[in-house]
């Protein structure tokens, strides 16, 4: 008992001479409104404005000697059209310790894997966060145990995890849905299967010259659901399959160019596909005498999977083109805008971005997205009607 | 036989008025030699000066000012690695704390001196780090009247140079100095910078534009003596003469000798960054 007290005594001692070394609190909190000008392509989803707020508070701490850190990142949104868009998130809640070429963090992380612009195809730890965005942009938090060595020819990374995280999909009367609208709290696993079941990742990275180069090898339950109808039709129902996965993302670097690829093979749910993105970036750095920079993407995308069937990838075959202006002033204004064109049948997105500092402490951001598509086969049909125009302002503090 | 000696016979041989000529030609020539050896040898000094430090850190505050005078300020925190080879660049981290939305972006350089620097940049809201082209050498640095370069580019070997004159700057002893950048992409065709001859300081730099016309001033000042002989400038003022607008730079808490190493500069570190 006295034994059990003193440790107490010693760990709170501990943690608050430590807690002393640095914290700090800081977050961000976010307005949004949409417009959506086409009367919905179901008539149970809403129609015109959907506003929705955000918060994401973050608190983070480090010793003096710089070897250990801890983070955590709340994340919740309120949104008066949507019901699952109403969600909150832990996006991170981690200890992290640091010695010479060791590092150990355990807890709850996002990690990001990858190059390419149009789809963060080997972005694998963590579930998307469909509700939040369609661009896949915003990730779910993972509990994991990861354990990194930092080698002379590059850095090695184990993840040992368990506490699946299943994909957010709109709500019924939600946009950006499949026609028949997905019921994520039906959605079951493999036989075999449950939420608590171990997953391994390991994760190596290196740099040589201009080369960045990445390799992974996962197995676990696969992020990326099958969505299959129920009984009557009404509902898509999501289930989750143990999958093996290896990947490789490189970049070259050279002048102006950036030359991205990224690519994976998954065995596990229903045939072993292949799947690839790669493209490049180049900037015009100054154009016509300003300070404007103006960089130039291009990617082509590849699923073999093909569009259609029980996991549907919009991205079987579409070229994605887009442009960033960068007008380097003293308030970052940047505009950003790209197109996805599927080469199958056609359709397409077109998706523009502009944004700029207000102040010190806020931003304002306007975005638009349209689709286009004739085939009523197009893996874009679906979004066809949810052409949007959005504004949002940014507090930060 | 017995080997002659040939500096004997030459010197023998040689009218004394020849060596006298010879050696005051040569003297000539070494004079004629040097000005960029000397313009090498003045840069040197003052960069050699201040190393010796390992690695550094330091808060800087920088203030934009637009030609009606408005100003805005953003604060960024830079960690150095010396690298005591000067034919190897120099490592550096920047981390901004404000404009807030920026807060927790971090730039990683790993310098070179003659091919383009290798970069990372951090971007926290995806964790994503990102290796970008560090092409862009004239370009501004987060809108300010700083290029890339002027940050990037201050390795002794980026520039080759030559002697211009003695001259006095606000009192002070001063070597003029031409430098020319010998790395690519750069919005330069010449520096000129004054050097003191006192504690060999940079304390003015003009910066000429592809026209060669003069394009910015630098006037660096509030030298602070860290140490043996680290010297800083606290501050760091930019003017354009082409837009009127100017940016000072205020660093201060300089610390040396931090701990910092190797594994602070490489890529996942930027993992945590704070």
């Amino acid at each position: 008992m006295l034994k059990t007290y003193r440790i107490l005594v010693l760990t709170t001692l501990l943690l608050s001479t430590s807690l002393k070394a640095e914290s700090d609190l800081k977050g961000e909190l976010g307005f949004e409104t949409r417009w959506f000008p086409d009367d919905p392509a179901d008539s149970r989803q809403f129609d015109g404005f959907q506003t929705s707020f955000h918060f994401e508070p973050e608190w983070s701490w480090e010793n003096q000697s710089r070897s250990q850190q801890a983070k955590i990142t709340l994340f919740g949104r309120v949104d008066n059209r949507d019901d699952e868009r109403t969600h909150v998130d832990l996006r991170d809640m981690y200890w992290q310790w640091v010695n010479n070429q060791w590092e150990v963090l355990i807890g709850i992380n996002r990690v990001f894997w990858g190059v390419a612009e149009s789809r963060h195809l080997v972005n694998t730890i963590n579930q998307i966060d469909q509700v939040e965005s369609i661009d896949e942009e915003s990730f779910l938090g993972q509990p994991m145990v990861n354990l990194s060595y930092e080698s002379d020819f590059g850095r090695f990374s184990l993840y040992l995890m368990s506490g699946f995280r299943e994909r957010t999909f709109p709500d019924v009367e939600g946009r950006f849905r499949t026609p028949i609208p997905v019921d994520p709290d039906q959605a079951f696993y493999a036989s075999g299967l449950d939420q608590w079941h171990p997953e391994t990742a390991l994760r190596y990275t290196t740099v040589l010259g201009d080369w960045d180069i990445g390799a992974h090898i996962f197995h676990g339950i696969g992020r990326e659901p099958t969505l299959s109808p129920n009984q009557d039709f009404s509902r898509l129902i999501p289930q989750y399959e143990l999958i093996t996965q290896a990947g490789l993302d490189l970049q070259y670097t050279r002048e102006a160019w950036l030359w991205k690829l990224e690519t994976l093979v998954r065995k596990g749910q229903g045939k072993t596909f292949f799947a690839m993105v790669g493209g490049f970036e180049y900037t015009l750095y100054q154009i016509l005498n300003s300070n404007y920079d103006l960089g130039l993407l291009a990617e082509y995308l590849y699923d073999d999977r093909g569009g259609l069937g029980s996991t549907v990838t919009p991205f079987d075959n579409d070229l994605f083109l887009a442009f960033r202006l960068a007008l380097n002033d003293i308030n970052d204004t940047a505009l950003l805008a790209g197109v996805f064109v599927d080469l199958n049948d056609g359709s397409g997105s077109l998706r523009i971005e502009a944004e700029r500092r207000l102040n010190d402490f806020a931003t304002i951001e306007i975005e638009a997205q349209g689709f286009h598509s004739d085939n009523s086969n197009s893996d874009l049909n679906a979004f066809k009607e949810d052409s949007y125009i959005g504004i949002s302002l940014n507090f930060y503090y | 036989m017995k080997k002659q000696n040939p500096l004997q016979l030459t010197y023998n041989s040689t009218p004394l008025w020849f060596i006298a000529v010879l050696t005051l030609f040569s003297a000539t020539l070494t004079i004629a030699e040097t000005l960029e050896e000397k313009g090498y040898a003045i840069a040197a000094r003052s960069d050699r000066s201040d190393t010796g430090f390992g690695d550094s850190s330091v808060k800087l505050s920088m203030v934009l000012r637009n030609a009606a005078g408005q100003e805005t300020t953003r604060s960024l925190r830079i960690n150095t690695l010396e690298k005591a080879n000067e034919d190897v660049g120099d490592k550096s981290l920047v981390v901004f704390d404000s404009p807030r939305d920026i807060d927790g972006t971090a730039l990683l350089s790993h310098a070179q001196i003659l091919e383009p620097d290798n970069q990372w940049l951090y971007l926290p809201a995806l964790k994503r780090i990102k290796r970008i082209s560090s092409a862009n050498k004239s370009g501004p640095f987060v809108g300010s009247e700083f290029a890339f370069e002027d940050f990037t580019s201050l390795e002794l070997n980026k520039f080759s140079y030559k002697f211009l004159k003695e001259d006095t700057l606000d009192g002070l002893q001063v070597d003029v100095v031409e430098r020319y950048p010998r790395y690519k992409n750069s919005g330069y065709t010449k520096q000129i910078a004054w050097i003191d001859q006192e504690i060999h300081q940079i304390r003015k730099v003009e910066f000429y534009d592809r026209r060669d016309s003069l394009l910015k001033t630098l006037i660096l000042s509030d030298y602070q003596k860290y140490g043996e002989n680290i010297w800083r400038a606290q501050k760091l003022q930019m003017t354009n003469h082409l837009t009127g607008k100017s940016t000072d730079l205020l660093y201060s808490d300089y610390e040396f000798q931090t701990g910092l190493n190797e594994r602070d500069f490489i890529k996942s570190a930027l993992n945590r960054i704070r």
